[in-house]
């Protein structure tokens, strides 16, 4: 009950948060500006399908490997197909990968980090062991062997980052809850009697969710990449649906043959996305922090 | 549970407790280690407390007055001793009888930064304990959380009820966390350095809250300082601590009078007067407080003590009483 | 014979420049302090204190800038002073003591390294060797054993570490030294010896002594001439006897009324009743009228000026009138 609750606050919370953003200074405009980005984009990706001059599957709409053009702006690939419309249709991958891969983790990691923390003793030690051994690893490695076992698709790219992404929730969570747990107000209310998913839920979450949010972002940023890595490798989508990925794999071997915007349009695309998300992380961060001070 | 422990007058009683904190070892420390060194932050404590009366416990930093006061209160458990409320034997409650025993005694903290929620309304923190144990909800809730804010001075009650911590001073801050601890109606109350961080002009107007409330609503304090000119003021009887033993207690006016102890003597005279003809003249001590973890033989102020004799290196002095209400330990009578 | 003061600070005025507004965190503070005197500065948070004393070693933090007044050392207007001059002024002839002894020292820095790079900052002639040998006489003086400048700044109490501060900020020999509350984070048993050994220093080197502390008790046991400050206002400056005997400032008197006193018995004390004002919004007139039993009419419409209700007992308040009566 209590968690609804906190969910009705928080939420009036965000939506006076952002209208005061621009008054926040050079961080505050990085917000906007990557939210403007990731907005744009996801909106572009959302109304793509009806948006396309040609269909994006379709091959030899028009001349192989064509420069970009009036009638194909982007120019066109191997196959004949238009890259414009595989560009404004290319993010749904990505987009679906990213997003899962978050809400896996962030469902995982932070009640993780919340527990683990909270009850201390053995058991956290033991759980923090493990959980630096993960983080240890470089986080494409994890993924390409994740990914190697579990095999294509978008649900297992999504498993696989978040794999690699978990750690790091569990870190910033297990951080946060560590100096959270020995500040009077948490004191106070297990001296009131309040029973300990009261505590963790009233008193420790609210306070980390700020430290999330940078998490969060990051977490999108480079799911991002690391999802067009995978698909780099071959073990992303391999299916041909648009996506941004796959064209610059695909273009990546026709850049010597100067046909360059196979893999510049989609890449620039890749840029973007993953540049919206680390600028409002970035922002986020610089803004929550001195708040975090006091 | 039938046999009485406390006199008629106790409210709280402590015996024999002691907190012993291992000390932090690296991970090959604790598979290589011989034996654990402990920091003795209390060491073999006993007093009563009277119902209605205001009972200090004074010292300076590391004296384990603060850890006491959470023993009390339950927020840590005793390495040995006992504990007991009301005629009840409280060292070992747990779960839900340890609740409903919490409705009963709260904790003010030092810091008044750091006592409230930063992401709870006013009305909310203080509120809250009802919530927790069932006892209003609502509007109901509501009202009492009015009443309670205005009786500490939060007024007017409605708009404080809304506001967020960060939006009120460390004064505003220290009231509203009065507030939250007498909401439930304790009997008792430990108020750990509940001044020490608030402005001078201050301290005065939450110290007089806090007798205000003694009497209205028959409170009994702990009290915890390292200020005894405020102990002084607030005081009824008072014990002072020295690395995790009381080395004197008794009633206010007695310490005062003739403090009995070079410790507390050299204590009191090293606290400032506002008076600038006043011609002070501290008593010297040798060093500095030792570190729990290596507590001295014997009596542990005797490398210290300006008075020392043979026997002090190596008997530790029991609390013996030298006059009516008045105990010290010391080798020195 | 005219003595020249040694520091002279006329109609300061200090603000900080934050997101949500201007703070006037010090307003019209002037004074002058003799060689060898000691000065408290006594206030609560949001006097302005503290920012006053870093302001005499521009050291005020960003976003403050001293918006106007002078600032003399030594006949030396110090506020238009390039940097590298100010830099010599700064524990050359002024020294400063900090309030947290546990973050002031570098950790990673023997407690030698401190006292050698400082004396080869403003004496750069002398060798590593000199400098150490100096310090260690400065060790000395601070009943601090000299072969323990070798040893880091964790491996010292905070008792001691205050004393490295003290010796850090005397060891050039300056005329004057500032010292912004510095016993607030120690017992009192520690306190008192920090406090003896700063008053026995000063009086060998003959150093004037501006102290800056929350507790009017050590400030009225050591200080010549005092300074209460309020919401950045100074509102009254005489001599602790004087202060004490008779306090004219609604506040200062309200303040000693507040304050336990150990040695009395049976004290009645009495609160001053709401709290300090939001620098950001302080309240038009006297800042402190809000609080004052005594306001009038013109409290609340104008700022009191600063007037001498006697020689050398100044005072920022209505009730005093041109010629220092009190008026009721």
């Amino acid at each position: 009950m209590s968690e609804v609750k906190i969910k009705r606050r928080i939420f009036p919370d965000f939506v006076l948060g952002f209208s005061s953003l621009t008054s926040k200074g050079p961080s505050g405009w990085m917000v906007i500006l990557g939210l403007i980005i990731v907005l744009a984009l996801v909106i572009m990706t959302a109304i793509g399908p009806w948006a396309t001059p040609y269909d994006p599957i379709k091959s030899n709409v028009g001349p192989i490997r064509a420069p970009p053009s009036p009638q194909f702006p982007m120019g066109t690939n191997h196959l004949g197909q238009d890259m414009l419309s595989r560009t404004l249709v290319g993010g749904s991958i990505m987009l679906q990968v990213s997003a899962l891969s978050v809400l896996v983790c962030f469902f995982i990691g932070v009640p993780l980090g919340l527990f683990s923390s909270y009850v201390g003793g053995f058991f956290d030690g033991a759980l923090s062991l493990v959980i630096d051994a993960v983080y240890a690893f470089p986080g494409l490695v994890i993924a390409i062997a994740v990914a190697a076992v579990l095999g294509p698709g978008v649900v297992n790219m999504a498993l696989s980052i978040a794999v690699v992404y978990v750690p790091s929730y569990f870190r910033i969570v297990r951080s946060q809850v560590l100096s959270i747990k020995e500040l009077a107000y948490t004191e106070a209310a297990r001296a009131t009697g309040a029973k300990w998913y009261t505590i963790i839920s009233r008193y420790i979450f609210p306070n980390v969710i700020p430290s999330i949010v940078v998490v969060i972002t990051v977490n999108f940023a480079d799911a991002v990449l690391t999802a067009a890595g995978l698909t780099f490798i071959g073990l992303g989508v391999t299916y041909d649906i648009p996506d941004w990925s796959w064209d610059l794999t695909n273009g990546w071997k026709y850049l010597s043959s100067r046909a360059w915007w196979i893999i510049s349009f989609p890449g620039l695309m890749i840029i973007l996305l993953a540049l919206g998300f680390t600028l409002i992380g970035e922002g986020m961060s610089e803004l929550l922090n001195p708040k975090l001070q006091r | 549970m039938g046999k009485k422990v406390l006199r008629l007058s106790e409210i709280v009683k402590v015996e024999n407790l002691r907190k012993y904190f291992p000390v932090q070892k690296s991970f090959l420390e604790q598979i290589f280690a011989r034996r654990m060194r402990y920091v003795k932050a209390v060491d073999d404590v006993t007093f009563p407390i009277k119902k209605g009366e205001i009972f200090t416990l004074a010292g300076e930093s590391g004296c384990g007055k603060t850890t006491t006061g959470r023993l009390v209160v339950r927020l840590l458990n005793p390495t040995s001793g006992k504990i007991y409320f009301n005629d009840l034997d409280i060292t070992e409650l747990q779960g839900e009888k340890l609740r409903l025993l919490r409705r009963k005694m709260q904790i003010i903290f030092q810091d008044p930064y750091a006592s409230l929620n930063p992401r709870m309304r006013i009305g909310d923190a203080v509120g809250h304990p009802l919530e927790m144990h069932g006892l209003a909800k609502g509007e109901d809730k509501e009202k009492v959380v009015l009443d309670v804010l205005e009786k500490v001075g939060l007024t007017p009650p409605q708009q404080f009820i809304n506001l967020h911590p960060h939006q009120l001073s460390g004064g505003q801050r220290q009231r509203a966390a009065l507030a939250r601890s007498i909401i439930l109606q304790p009997e008792f109350i430990v108020a750990d350095e509940p001044v020490s961080m608030i402005d001078v002009s201050l301290r005065t107007t939450i110290i007089d809250l806090m007798l205000g409330f003694r009497k209205e609503l028959g409170l009994t304090y702990l009290f915890i300082t390292h200020d005894l000119a405020v102990a002084k003021y607030i005081s009824d009887r008072i014990a002072v601590m020295y690395l995790g033993k009381i080395i004197e207690i008794g009633s206010k006016e007695r310490l005062f009078l003739k403090p009995m102890h070079p410790y507390t003597q050299a204590l009191m005279s090293a606290i400032p007067v506002p008076d600038p003809k006043r011609k002070r003249k501290p008593i010297e001590l040798k060093g500095e407080v030792p570190s729990a973890i290596n507590i001295p033989s014997g009596c542990r102020f005797h490398p210290r003590c300006p008075d020392k004799k043979e026997t002090c290196a190596l008997k530790e002095p029991e609390l013996v009483e030298i006059e009516k209400d008045h105990l010290v330990a010391c080798h020195l009578d | 014979m005219i003595k020249l003061p040694l520091l002279e600070i006329d109609s300061l005025a200090v603000d900080y420049q934050t997101g949500r507004g201007r703070v006037r965190a010090v307003d019209d503070v002037s004074f002058r302090l003799e060689k060898g005197e000691t000065l408290g500065l006594a206030g609560e948070s949001g006097s302005g204190k503290s920012t006053l004393g870093l302001s005499i070693m521009r050291l005020v933090p960003y976003p403050g800038v001293i918006a106007n007044g002078h600032i003399k050392i030594d006949e030396t207007d110090i506020i238009k002073l390039p940097e590298h001059e100010m830099r010599s002024i700064r524990g050359g002839k002024v020294g400063y003591i900090f309030q947290d002894p546990m973050t002031s020292l570098n950790p990673v820095k023997k407690i030698g390294a401190h006292f050698v790079e400082l004396i080869r900052t403003h004496e750069p002639t002398t060798s590593e060797k000199e400098a150490l040998e100096r310090a260690k006489t400065v060790l000395k003086n601070l009943g601090i054993l000299p072969e323990r400048i070798n040893d880091y700044p964790h491996q010292f109490s905070g008792g001691m570490r205050q004393r490295i501060m003290i010796g850090l900020a005397i060891a050039l020999n300056p005329s004057l030294v500032i010292a912004d509350e510095p016993t607030t984070a120690l017992d009192v048993i520690v306190q008192e010896k920090i406090l003896e050994l700063l008053e026995s220093l000063r009086k060998i080197y003959g150093m004037a002594l501006i102290l800056i502390s929350h507790d009017l008790s050590i400030i009225l046991e050591r200080c010549d001439r005092i300074i209460v400050m309020y919401a950045g206002h100074m509102a009254e400056y005489t001599t602790g006897a004087e202060l004490h005997r008779a306090p004219k400032h609604p506040y200062t008197e309200r303040l000693l009324r507040s304050i336990p006193n150990i040695e009395l018995s049976d004290q009645k004390l009495s609160a001053i009743p709401g709290s300090p004002p939001n620098m950001l919004n302080p309240p038009e007139g006297c800042r402190f009228w809000p609080r004052c039993p005594y306001v009038m009419e013109i409290c609340r419409l104008k700022v009191p000026p600063l007037i001498a209700a006697e020689p050398s007992h100044l005072v920022r308040c209505f009730l005093y009138g041109e010629k220092g009566a009190k008026i009721e």
